[in-house]
């Protein structure tokens, strides 16, 4: 133990760090960001990222992998921007439907035994071709009560950082604190343990989906306050952002390794790699290139850190 | 012995088959409280089963289970042996790296719960691990996944003991010592005779037969998915447990002039030596039979890679193939077909070009069919259409069908029915006649007696080197176990 800072401490910090090394530089490029309206311009986006991301989260807490997390974020955002707006209980009732939908998804894949790569991937195509359904073209109105949440102007510290905060933290003491969440997280540690000490693999699954399904459920909604209407497209890039989010953030995709406050500062450091791209007036055709040489940057210092810890 | 007390737990005519292999045939066991039983028996003699049947995890096919005097065999399931004080500790392991010591405690104690959970889990492993190895030097805010191997064991058996609301009635311990040291183990082993003492019951079972001797009150020994001996723990000593463990049936050494021949003429071609400490060296001449025998795991598998790999420091005179004892996750291609499974051993002799020929392909994988005879009615079905003794045949055909003139095979037999034993042990012969090597790591004893040389492992070392001619049952299994065990 000569090392003065351990690996483990050290791979903790690398989310936090990369997303402050991230803000120094957007700062120092633009330094009318550092305001409190430019913060809010700034991270206003990154809200229904990370939302997202945290749904991502309880899929790969459990090994497996959501491909439909974006078209169904999508589709939420449609039935927001028109049916919560124009018949509220009939909206409300669609919504609950499609976080049942997520459960039975967890049973399906469970009970099947099928990998959830195919089963999701097949979904997203349903979910996109509903999302149409419900809106053939863009447009839609987003709810007055969603809408002016989501423009909040609270005192001194802008809505979206206090919104990621408490995101992050009541996730964290949900899974990461509670008694429940420690049964929850271990079922993607080891199944057969948990099987053994007499609870339902198939329950836990289906809580983690319904739990995935709920968050992508207020992504959905978070994201059409921003925006004011709806498109059937409108969030199809969050399923990749999600999944970079909770590995950015010191995630693992297998063994139950996850961790929901670095997750939302991971979906924080991708929303503002591209800000940080814009203002390095890059060509936009190379933005998406160069946010994932970002990626495999934090991800290159992390594996380092990794072997650091091995061959201790 | 007198049973005027009611036992903990009793078993009744307790049967389970998994396909054509019956594991249990028929256990009748009961357990007192306030008694240490020891199960001892050879690889495959149905021990982890029965334990698996007493702690929930398997539902038996036939028979009774009753714990505490109630009829509990409708619904039996991990939560009921719980809920009734039947606590496991297994062979493998059964925490979750990711989770911490305490968080690990609360997945197997429901009762810990609600606010401040995590102190009363903290206390509860922590008093435990205090009480049964004291100077563990284990925090129970530690990830297990950082955790030793011995460790990680201490903890799960920390945990098995600790009591919540239900009592630990019966505590089953596999193998608890395999990963543990010898100060660590007779910790273990005092804290069980304390347990027993105290009037709670303990079922160890332990390849290490001194240990069982000297902490277990009255000992079981299992083959062939029965009890076949049960008695008092003074009545047995070590040569009487080895001596239950055996089949009486004697290997007869058939063709042993001819197999002592094989060894004085035919070439060397394989030479190997495991990395254990003291360790003999394994050789195999061409056209020989050679058996890796020992309990399962003391690096018989390793020694067969290192082989197939062409290590440096082994020397191999020719190609390897190998046949996979874990058909599901190294032997089959499970979304294949048969065809598909058996020609993938051989492909770079069904090339035309830089590309292949699927009906040359195919044609051999009918031929293997006809030779090995595996039931299929198209070779095209998907390979987990078979049943599992004709997946192996596939494996074989794999193989066999291979240009290679040494084949190894680690532990092919497991869950394989006994005709297709026998047809298989024909091919081995006729493939010897032919030239070509097999190496054959077996737990099955009988299955020795079809090697015309035997190499036995303990703890990744090879420690007795018996031919034909010298190989009994007895020598292997007393080779098998350590003598100051």
């Amino acid at each position: 133990m000569s090392a003065p800072v351990s690996p483990r401490v050290l791979r903790a910090l690398l989310p936090p760090l990369s997303l402050a090394a991230l803000l120094i530089a957007i700062f120092w490029l633009q330094p009318r960001t550092m305001s409190y309206f430019g913060l809010n311009l700034l991270l206003n986006l990154a809200v229904p990222i990370a939302l997202a991301t945290i749904a991502q989260m309880f899929i790969l807490c459990v090994n497996e992998l959501d491909l439909s997390i974006g078209a169904f974020v999508s589709l939420v955002a449609c039935i927001t921007a028109t049916w919560l707006h124009d018949a509220p209980l009939l909206g409300v009732l669609a919504l609950a439907g499609l976080v049942a939908a997520y459960a039975g998804l967890g049973a399906l894949i469970h009970l099947r035994n099928l990998p959830s790569i195919v089963v999701t991937l097949g979904m997203s195509f349903v979910w996109l071709g509903l999302a149409v359904l419900v809106l053939p073209t863009p447009g839609g109105a987003a709810p007055d009560y969603i809408r002016s949440l989501m423009t909040l102007k609270p005192p001194i510290v802008p809505f979206p950082i206090i919104a990621s905060v408490v995101l992050a933290l009541a996730v964290h003491v949900l899974l990461m604190r509670s008694a429940w969440g420690t049964v929850l997280r271990g079922a993607g540690g080891n199944p057969q343990a948990l099987a053994r000490a007499g609870w339902s693999i198939l329950r836990i699954k289906m809580t983690m989906f319904a739990l995935a399904g709920f968050f992508g459920v207020l992504s959905g909604m978070a994201l059409v306050g921003l925006t004011t209407s709806a498109d059937a497209n409108i969030a199809l890039r969050y399923t990749l952002l999600s999944i970079a989010g909770v590995i950015l953030g010191g995630g693992e995709f297998v063994g139950g390794r996850v961790s929901p406050i670095g997750a939302v500062i991971g979906a924080v450091t991708l929303a503002l790699a591209g800000s940080f791209l814009s203002f390095l007036r890059l060509n936009p055709d190379w933005q998406i290139g160069a946010q994932g040489a970002i990626l495999i940057l934090v991800l290159a210092l992390r594996v380092l850190i990794s072997r650091g810890e091995v061959r201790r | 012995m007198a049973d005027d007390a009611t036992p903990v737990v009793r078993l009744d005519g307790v049967e389970k088959s998994f396909g054509a292999v019956h594991a249990l045939t028929g256990v009748t066991l009961a357990l007192a409280p306030g008694q240490c039983l020891g199960l001892v028996g050879h690889n495959g003699a149905g021990k982890s089963t029965l334990m698996n049947v007493l702690s929930g995890n398997l539902a038996p096919d036939a028979g009774r289970i009753e714990v505490g005097g109630t009829d509990l065999t409708r619904g039996y399931a991990p939560h009921v042996a719980l809920a009734h004080g039947v606590r496991c500790v297994y062979q493998e392991g059964s925490l979750c790296p990711n989770l911490t010591v305490a968080e690990n405690a609360r997945i197997s104690h429901k009762a810990i719960s609600g606010p401040g959970w995590r102190r009363r889990a903290r206390a509860l492993i922590g008093g435990r691990l205090d009480e049964i190895f004291p100077g563990h030097g284990i925090s129970s805010d530690d990830i297990v996944g950082d955790l030793s191997i011995a460790r990680r064991q201490m903890v799960e058996i920390a945990r098995a003991f600790a009591e919540t609301d239900t009592p630990a009635r019966v505590v089953i311990l596999d193998e608890p010592t395999s990963s543990l040291d010898s100060v660590a183990a007779g910790k273990l082993l005092a804290h069980v005779r304390r347990h027993v003492e105290g009037g709670g019951a303990c079922v160890l079972i332990s390849h290490l037969l001194g240990e069982i001797l000297d902490t277990a009150d009255r000992i079981a020994v299992m083959r062939d998915g029965g009890v076949v001996a049960l008695d008092a723990a003074t009545a047995f000593d070590r040569g009487k447990l080895v001596a239950a463990m055996g089949s009486v049936a004697e290997a007869a050494p058939r063709e042993t002039a001819q197999t002592a021949a094989i060894r004085d003429h035919a070439p060397v071609v394989v030479e190997a030596s495991p990395p254990g400490p003291d360790s003999l060296a394994l050789t195999a001449h061409r056209g020989e039979v050679v058996g890796l025998a020992g309990l399962s795991g003391q690096g018989q598998t390793e020694l067969l890679v290192q082989i197939f790999d062409h290590r440096p420091g082994t020397v191999v005179d020719g190609e390897v193939a190998m046949v996979a004892g874990d058909r599901q996750s190294d032997g089959v291609f499970p979304l294949w077909s048969i065809a598909e499974n058996i020609a993938i051993g051989s492909l770079r002799q069904f090339l035309s070009g830089p590309l292949l020929d699927h009906g040359r392909a195919r044609a051999f994988a009918e031929e293997w069919r006809g030779r090995i005879g595996i039931r299929t009615p198209d070779i095209g079905n998907p390979i987990l259409s078979l049943s599992g003794g004709n997946q192996q045949k596939a494996l074989f055909a794999r193989a066999l069908g291979s240009t290679a003139a040494i084949i190894a095979m680690d532990d092919p037999m497991r869950g394989v029915d006994v005709g297709t034993k026998q047809e298989v042990y024909a091919m081995i012969r006729a493939e010897t006649a032919k030239g070509r090597t097999f190496l054959w790591y077996t737990t099955e004893m009988d299955e020795l007696v079809h090697c015309d040389h035997v190499y036995v492992f303990r703890e990744g070392a090879i420690v007795a080197d018996l031919a034909r001619a010298e190989m009994t049952e007895e020598r292997v299994l007393h080779a098998s176990f350590r003598e100051d065990a």
